[in-house]
């Protein structure tokens, strides 16, 4: 199952939350599926994602689903210990590890060779911390929304993306609507 | 009053309610104060693009917030304050610790010092210098002009500003 597959599976879960999503091909893809303004789409600044996400979360209630990249999290791995260490329930780190950069030609990762990005999350200290295959994200998802603890979830995907137009929508309003939902 | 309560007497006085820090020996003190704060929720980050991420995240969550670091950093986040504050239309008041000025120990401090109001300007981020404690009365207008204009905007710090290094 590829990133597009799965993103298809937990748009149902995901839909009623405020949405962080990485840079390039997870953000063309997700605002193809169902654009909304509760989506945050990062047009630039690769690693960012899940730092965003975690200032969200630290300042309001309402939950924040962070979709990440295993490139984009080795990009900004001292993120992690920021996550770890500043915990918030209504947190959900969800990393898309399909082992490559989808986004520059599908060159490998280091996440898909020898290192885990679930024991660095378990090394940063992030205490609570699922890998599932693509087809459990869905229910691991759901998992994470039910509970009160602060989840990182590695999706162990495919390598693949779905061809998708680039998203043409001013990074103003991009984000002035986002900031009208997590206002509403 | 320590010139290290004034700054966060300026920033809880413009409503700023998160504030992220990356070291600098000069910069101590004032982390210090803001860490002690009950109003400020303090987030030490890793790498000062980390820390534009967790600001931008936090202004959209409706609170104010500010990064504290050295100027080394401009190197590191360019990138950052271009296809994030920038482009997306940000406040971000970075009270940078101007290393690499008179009074600098450290020869390779200057190196990013000679470098660093060139790289500002390149990006045409507003930028204050402090050279003298009296130059921080302007702080707390900075900081709403900043949240008034959303952009970033940088106030270098030196030596001479915190007293020797």
């Amino acid at each position: 199952m590829i990133r597009y597959e799965m993103l298809q599976e937990i748009l149902p879960v995901i839909r009623d939350q405020l949405v962080v999503c990485n840079i390039g091909i997870p953000s063309q893809e997700l605002h193809a599926l169902e654009d909304r303004p509760g989506n945050f789409y990062m047009l630039g600044t690769m690693g960012l994602a899940s730092s965003i996400g975690l200032g969200l979360a630290l300042v309001q209630d309402k939950t924040v689903v962070v979709i990440d990249g295993d490139g984009s999290v080795l990009t900004n791995l001292g993120s992690l210990p920021t996550i770890a260490n500043n915990p918030r329930g209504n947190y959900v780190l969800l990393i898309v590890d399909n082992g490559s950069y989808g986004s520059t030609g599908d060159q490998p990762t280091y996440a898909g060779k020898k290192t885990s990005l679930a024991e660095v999350a378990r090394g940063c200290g992030c205490d609570h911390v699922v890998e599932c295959a693509a087809e459990e994200t869905r229910a691991a998802l759901e998992a994470a929304l039910a509970g009160d603890r602060m989840t990182v979830i590695v999706s162990k995907c495919e390598s693949g993306n779905a061809r998708m137009p680039v998203i043409a929508m001013d990074p103003v309003v991009i984000r002035d609507r986002f900031m009208a939902a997590v206002a509403e | 009053m320590s010139i290290h309560r004034k700054i966060v007497d300026d920033l809880i006085g413009a409503q700023v309610g998160f504030v992220t820090t990356v070291p600098c020996k000069q910069l101590a003190g004032v982390i210090a104060e803001v860490d002690a704060h009950p109003d400020i929720l303090h987030v030490p980050s890793n790498k000062e693009d980390e820390g534009m991420g967790l600001c931008a995240g936090a202004w959209m969550g409706g609170t104010r917030a500010a990064i504290i670091m050295q100027n080394t950093a401009i190197g590191v986040t360019i990138n950052a304050l271009a296809t994030l504050i920038q482009y997306y239309r940000m406040p971000l008041p970075m009270l940078i610790s101007y290393r690499g000025e008179l009074g600098e120990p450290v020869a390779c401090q200057v190196e990013m010092a000679v470098h660093t109001k060139a790289l500002l300007a390149q990006l045409n981020i507003p930028t204050y210098h402090f050279h003298r404690e009296e130059d921080a009365g302007e702080l707390r207008q900075i900081l709403e002009y900043t949240y008034m204009c959303n952009k970033p905007v940088a106030v270098l710090m030196d030596a001479g500003f915190w007293k020797g290094y």
